[in-house]
């Protein structure tokens, strides 16, 4: 048996037998090694893959809840009187108009009107943001909010070595967070989603802020919880030990995946990248073309064009995925390609985005997978695959 | 990571239990815990001739596709049903339950002993 790992997946198996030398750890590596995580290497970070088992994981998550460490994601601070309007020129959003306390998803648009990422930012005080991007494209954004910086009144600082990232996601979320001895969080019960709270973790002197933000990349309820580094760890312990009776378990980056996949949400280097237009993502609506003026702004204002392609949820039967690079067929006509795409452990079917030709993109156009020389018909469906229950 | 001593390998992750001139097949612990949790098998038909060395089948995760070679020439006798109907078996029991196929083989194969075996994943 080879593997043929899925070059969309953040995990590849077999592992390689020996992390790269040079891979960053998260300060949570030893919690970890201690729970017998399994490794991979992701965007240079060595960051867990599963603990158990990626479906044991994923459906924890679901039914209960599970803890992933996201330290790997980038933090920059953004601060200065010239933030709001610095941000406004250097992202597709209008993040002036966010209010304190609140959190926007947004892009970081290249002036072909492609991502170079998808960040969410939040905003602490009227001159004080926080941009927190993928782990992939950490200099990239760094690069691109540093030259879009010039004549603007603003600091950026990157504060990814920093400050730790903590993932609480699940329907038992809220109950573990208030028994979590040390935790307090003023006003969990009244958080709104895409808001955030203050924090603190610890005790006198070992006492951390911590911006507990009701975000999350799973489809679930939940929180994400950012805190100094070197205080993740007794965060993390305590959070298991009082999430415990209630079913948490440590979740890795492969459940990761297949969550995000069923709730529909773009993963860059996949549905997203520079060769991808906001909209032709179902991203339209994050680009504020009503804005003065912002980096990208002609290109999008021109548009993809009417041929460019349109990512769709496509759905199969049977137990066999389609993986990012598989072609989309119609008839014997290649329509497409799949850029994410497993057998969904929630809903029991595979299921996939794919960018394919508008002319196909209908919900419940009929369409080929080629699945390995394979044909196997799927549906277009309408994203995401799952949606919680209010 | 279990490598019995009673069986013998391929360099593809797999292993053989001789007996006479049937081999029964299947892929090694290590194999399927790099792979996460299985979820699709295919399998090659009884009767099938199978050539060492080609792909005769696929198992498949949550986050990964791996291709399952011949690891001899042979005729397939028997095809586990059960793993085809819950693929997870191959992660629970992968040197019992989980095994693959059995084939009906003429020579004498060239494979891994344990020691060399543990030797390539690292043991």
């Amino acid at each position: 048996m080879i593997d043929q790992p899925d070059p969309a997946a953040p995990s590849q198996a077999p592992p390689p037998a020996a992390a790269p030398a040079t891979a960053r750890r998260s300060p949570l590596h030893d919690e970890h090694v201690a729970l017998g995580a399994s490794f991979t290497d992701f965007a240079g970070w060595q960051m867990p893959v599963r603990y158990s088992s990626d479906l044991a994981e994923h459906h924890a998550v679901r039914s209960q809840a599970g803890l992933f460490d996201i330290s790997h994601m980038a933090e920059i601070a953004v601060t200065g009187a010239g933030a709001a309007g610095f941000l406004d020129h250097a992202l597709a959003g209008r993040l002036s108009a966010l209010a304190v306390g609140h959190a926007k998803y947004s892009l970081v648009l290249a002036e072909s009107g492609g991502v170079i990422d998808d960040l969410i930012v939040y905003r602490r005080a009227d001159d004080d943001y926080l941009v927190v991007a993928n782990a992939a494209n950490r200099d990239a954004v760094v690069a691109a909010l540093t030259e879009r910086a010039a004549g603007h009144d603003v600091v950026l600082d990157d504060q990814t070595d920093r400050i730790a990232l903590i993932a609480l996601q699940g329907p038992a979320s809220a109950a573990i967070l208030a028994e979590t001895p040390g935790l307090e969080i003023e006003a969990l019960e009244s958080l709104r989603y895409y808001a955030y709270s203050d924090g603190a973790f610890g005790w006198g002197d070992a006492r951390a802020d911590v911006m507990v933000a009701r975000t999350g990349y799973t489809g679930e309820d939940g929180v994400e919880l950012y805190l100094p580094a070197e205080h993740a760890p007794a965060l993390w312990r305590a959070l298991l030990a009082a999430g415990q009776p209630h079913g948490l378990v440590p979740a890795g980056l492969a459940a990761r995946d297949t969550l995000r996949l069923e709730a529909g949400m773009p993963l860059y280097g996949h549905e997203l990248g520079l060769s991808i237009q906001p909209s032709q993502a179902g991203l339209g609506r994050v680009v504020v073309t009503a804005k003065d003026d912002f980096v990208g702004k002609a290109a999008i204002e021109r548009g993809p064009g009417d041929d460019a392609p349109v990512l769709v949820g496509l759905a199969a039967e049977g137990r066999r995925a389609a993986r990012a690079g598989y072609p989309v067929m119609s008839g014997e006509e290649v329509v497409g390609e799949v850029t994410s795409g497993a057998l969904s452990p929630t809903l029991g079917h595979p299921i996939a985005m794919a960018f394919v030709h508008p002319d196909h993109a209908a919900p419940g156009a009929v369409l080929d997978l080629d699945v390995r020389g394979s044909r196997i018909p799927a549906t277009v469906v309408a994203l995401p695959f799952y949606r919680r229950e209010a | 990571m279990s490598v019995p001593d009673d069986l013998q390998y391929t360099a593809e992750h797999e292993w053989i239990r001789l007996d006479g001139d049937i081999a029964t097949v299947g892929i090694t612990q290590y194999a399927a815990d790099a792979l996460g949790d299985v979820v699709y098998v295919d399998l090659p038909a009884v009767g099938a001739t199978l050539a060492a060395g080609a792909i005769v089948g696929e198992v498949e995760s949550t986050k990964s596709v791996g291709e399952l070679y011949a690891p001899l020439d042979g005729e397939v006798v028997e095809s586990n049903a059960g793993v085809v109907d819950s693929p997870e078996t191959i992660n629970a029991d992968p040197y019992g339950e989980g095994w693959l196929v059995k084939l009906r083989i003429a020579g004498d194969p060239a494979l891994l002993s344990p020691a060399e075996y543990r030797a390539l994943i690292g043991q």
